[in-house]
């Protein structure tokens, strides 16, 4: 947002339907976690909390309206924290 | 330097304090890493007792918590826009609605708890330390990750609480409202947290 500009005002419809996504989300994992696909089911559970958090962090927590520089030092952050966690198991798994 | 517009000196603050937000939620962001990151590790040496341990937990009771939280963070985004749209009286009914839903979160928690320590699981009592190791490492997270969100939804509705009474004071306004907009980033913080520690704990067994 540049300086002057109006802040952007999300509208309540489109809260609602974020809402709605995240709770068919929500739906969609307590379904599959209720059949068993063994290794998979943390593969599947994990892909859809990360699409559930990036919505809130789209939508919710206003992203999509912020500056780049927000977006990107709240992309950054995240990578770095991905990041250790892959390391972590890179050194863990080689031990 | 100088500023000729009132709004422009405006625009920069809140940008400012957002930033500051931003900041802070790393920390904390990174304070959960550290028990997911532990977590993960101890799932891969621990799994059988993990898996026994984690299908002892109520996935009905997550699932309410799960609704609860994400309808809670949809009050609050929409708590700013009511704001925005100069509608006090609306951003505060919708900022008490979270402040509820974080109650009915926190009852839902004393139950889920409480029908633990019913059966003598908590850490450090006869059952608990006769459990297997790795049920013990099990229990250990689960207690201390749950119970640090659960502080975490706490000083959210605190924070939440203080907001209302800024706005009802009309400190915070269609104008100015990084509080607002703060309180609420760090409620979705809690969320977003609650979104990966419920699949974690609740449904991979």
């Amino acid at each position: 947002m540049k300086n002057g500009e109006k802040p952007h005002i999300s509208s309540y419809t489109s809260h609602a339907i974020v809402l709605i996504a995240l709770l068919a989300l929500t739906f969609i994992t307590v379904f599959v976690s209720e059949i068993n696909f063994g290794a998979f089911s943390v593969g599947v559970a994990l892909i859809v909390a990360s699409v559930k958090a990036v919505t809130v962090l789209t939508y919710f927590m206003h992203l999509k309206f912020e500056n780049r520089f927000t977006v990107w030092m709240v992309s950054g952050v995240f990578i770095v924290f991905a990041l250790v966690i892959v390391i972590t198991f890179i050194d863990y798994l080689l031990r | 330097m100088t500023n000729t517009s009132p709004g422009h000196t405006h625009q920069i603050d809140s940008e400012t304090g957002k930033m500051g937000m931003w900041l802070f939620l790393f920390t904390e962001l990174f304070l959960f890493g550290g028990l997911f990151l532990a977590y993960a590790v101890l799932r891969n040496t621990h799994s059988e007792g993990f898996h026994k341990a984690a299908a002892e937990l109520d996935i009905f009771i997550g699932t309410i918590n799960t609704v609860v939280l994400l309808m809670s963070s949809m009050t609050v985004a929409m708590s700013i826009t009511a704001l925005q749209k100069d509608n006090k009286r609306l951003a505060i009914r919708l900022l008490l609605a979270t402040i509820f839903l974080a109650g009915v979160f926190m009852v839902n928690k004393y139950f889920e708890w409480s029908h633990k320590f019913e059966h003598h699981l908590w850490p450090g009592s006869e059952v608990y330390l006769n459990l297997e190791r790795s049920e013990i490492t099990f229990y250990g997270l689960y207690y201390m990750m749950t119970g640090l969100h659960a502080l975490h939804v706490i000083i959210g509705a605190i924070l939440l609480v203080v907001t209302i009474f800024r706005i009802k004071a009309g400190v915070q306004h269609s104008g100015h409202y990084v509080l607002l907009e703060n309180s609420a980033l760090y409620w979705h913080l809690v969320d977003l947290i609650w979104i990966f520690l419920f699949p974690l704990l609740y449904l991979i067994t």
